[in-house]
């Protein structure tokens, strides 16, 4: 907060693209939290609506299924007064082969402002800032980066917590095909949190030795220990070979369980991206339980998404 | 630099502001006081504390960021980005009177913003719109109903209000 305060030299944001968290830093993160918090208001009152965004386009290019995201950044851009198009793969000419660029010029050449873009390909939406005009948010790429995903988790966990420093924080389950993890390491570690990864060793990452984390391979010895966390969905449709022997074995040693619960600290939050392999990662007590702040990660994710929206239209106005 | 208005002035401004809202009010109405931030926020208040006290009852007080209505957001030419912060508005607006208080009234393009920032809260009963200092060079038809001190001074010059709360001095200068 005091960034704010001080007189004269006030923050300006600078990134027209939200491409990931990992080259942000720990000031800028702060700004669009705080920015988030302006906008929270907007979801609670009689008219759900204001215009900064008045007359601007937004286009939602989804080459991957998506709910909560998709939808957040729609209902996002409307609650703004953009107007929003829906894009999605399957029912687009990129069935008959269309590139990726093609169709971003294609949809550019309508007058669009800001694409928020999905995608398998790590680097899609850096791609893409480097190729069109209009803003590029990244709304998730390969294993790279979810970074709204990442503000969203921080912004709650702040919410709560007050702030993220000195907070340990365990991220659990599939972090080898996780973009959630990596955007939430970054936010996390940039607000000042020790982030612990903790899953099988199958499902880590390749180097993960290089990250600012440290790697546990049991739940229980960590679950104790930790403030936060954040239990990540495994991701049935992107795993090859046989990670684990069964589900139930993961389940057995990875899940957050009513028991497992009850030796964790009473305050701990429990964060869930979505959607939730209800009896495998977390038993349906404990995803519904008072610990839960999953429902609340979805709502919050809102107001972080009109903030970015907001400031990557801002930084092109300045811009020019 | 020249100071226009001192501590003891604009304490009996804020006193003669009560008095004249509380005169003409009809004490049926409600009424709650809106504070533009930032510097309308302390304002408004210290005016719900004194209204408050006066009339024996309690007059809510809110604060309301505009950043999200202004019409220079798109422009190029706007110097600095705003930021945006939190309207605190806790209680339902409909059918009170609202005493909207900013610091200075210049353009009138901030008026206009709170106004429609207003509108998508609720539907008051009426909006009347209070400054500590009126400044010539209007670009809207807005109008103060309660002003302080109005001044005539040129565009190139800058009317700052200094109060103890947020600049730990209390006057306002021309310079």
């Amino acid at each position: 907060m005091a960034l704010l305060k001080r007189k004269g030299e006030q923050f300006q944001w600078q990134h027209k693209h939200l491409l990931g968290l990992r080259d942000l830093s720990t000031e800028e993160i702060t700004y669009i939290l705080d920015t988030a918090k302006g906008f929270e208001q907007i979801s609670t009152r009689s008219v759900k609506k204001a215009p900064p965004l008045r007359g601007k386009v937004v286009v939602n290019l989804f080459f991957e299924d998506s709910t909560r995201t998709r939808n957040s950044f729609a209902l996002a851009a409307s609650r703004l007064s953009a107007d929003v198009i829906e894009f999605t793969e399957k029912a687009s000419s990129v069935s008959k082969g269309e590139t990726l660029l093609d169709t971003a010029r294609n949809l550019e050449a309508m007058g669009i402002d800001i694409v928020v873009i999905r995608h398998n390909a790590g680097g899609a939406p850096k791609f893409l800032s480097r190729n069109i005009n209009a803003c590029v948010i990244n709304a998730g790429d390969g294993f790279c980066e979810h970074p709204t995903q990442g503000l969203l988790d921080v912004y709650t966990i702040r919410k709560h917590k007050g702030t993220l420093e000195g907070l340990k924080i365990a991220i659990v389950g599939d972090i080898a095909h996780s973009r959630v993890a990596r955007s939430c390491l970054w936010a996390m570690t940039k607000l000042g949190a020790e982030v612990i990864f903790v899953g099988p060793p199958t499902l880590m990452p390749a180097q993960v030795d290089q990250l600012p984390v440290s790697v546990s391979y049991s739940l229980d010895e960590v679950i104790e220990k930790v403030d936060v966390i954040n239990m990540l969905r495994i991701q049935f449709e992107r795993l090859g070979g046989n990670p684990f022997p069964s589900v139930r074995e993961y389940s057995h040693y990875f899940g957050l369980t009513v028991e497992r619960m009850k030796r964790a600290k009473p305050d701990i939050l429990v964060m869930h991206p979505g959607p939730i392999n209800r009896g495998l990662e977390m038993e349906s007590e404990v995803a519904d339980g008072s610990n839960s702040v999953i429902l609340e990660q979805v709502k919050n994710g809102l107001a972080v998404r009109m903030a970015v929206l907001f400031l990557v239209n801002q930084a092109a106005a300045v811009q020019g | 630099m020249k100071v226009i208005l001192n501590s003891e002035q604009i304490e009996q401004i804020l006193k003669d502001l009560t008095s004249r809202i509380i005169s003409e009010t009809p004490p049926e109405l409600d009424i709650a006081v809106i504070g533009i931030r930032s510097r309308g926020e302390i304002l408004a208040q210290r005016l719900s504390s004194r209204l408050s006290k006066e009339l024996g009852r309690d007059v809510p007080c809110g604060t309301l960021d505009i950043t999200l209505y202004r019409d220079d957001l798109n422009s190029p030419q706007s110097s600095a980005q705003p930021q945006v912060r939190t309207t605190e508005i806790g209680f339902d607006i409909d059918d009170k009177i609202i005493i909207l208080f900013d610091d200075v009234l210049y353009t009138g393009r901030s008026t206009r913003a709170a106004m429609d920032a207003l509108t998508d809260l609720g539907r008051p009963k009426a909006i009347k719109l209070a400054v500590l200092v009126d400044r010539a060079g209007r670009e809207l038809p807005i109008q103060a109903d309660y002003a302080g001190y109005k001044t005539d001074v040129a565009p190139c010059e800058l009317v700052q209000v200094f109060l103890s709360e947020s600049d730990g001095k209390e006057e306002v200068v021309i310079g």
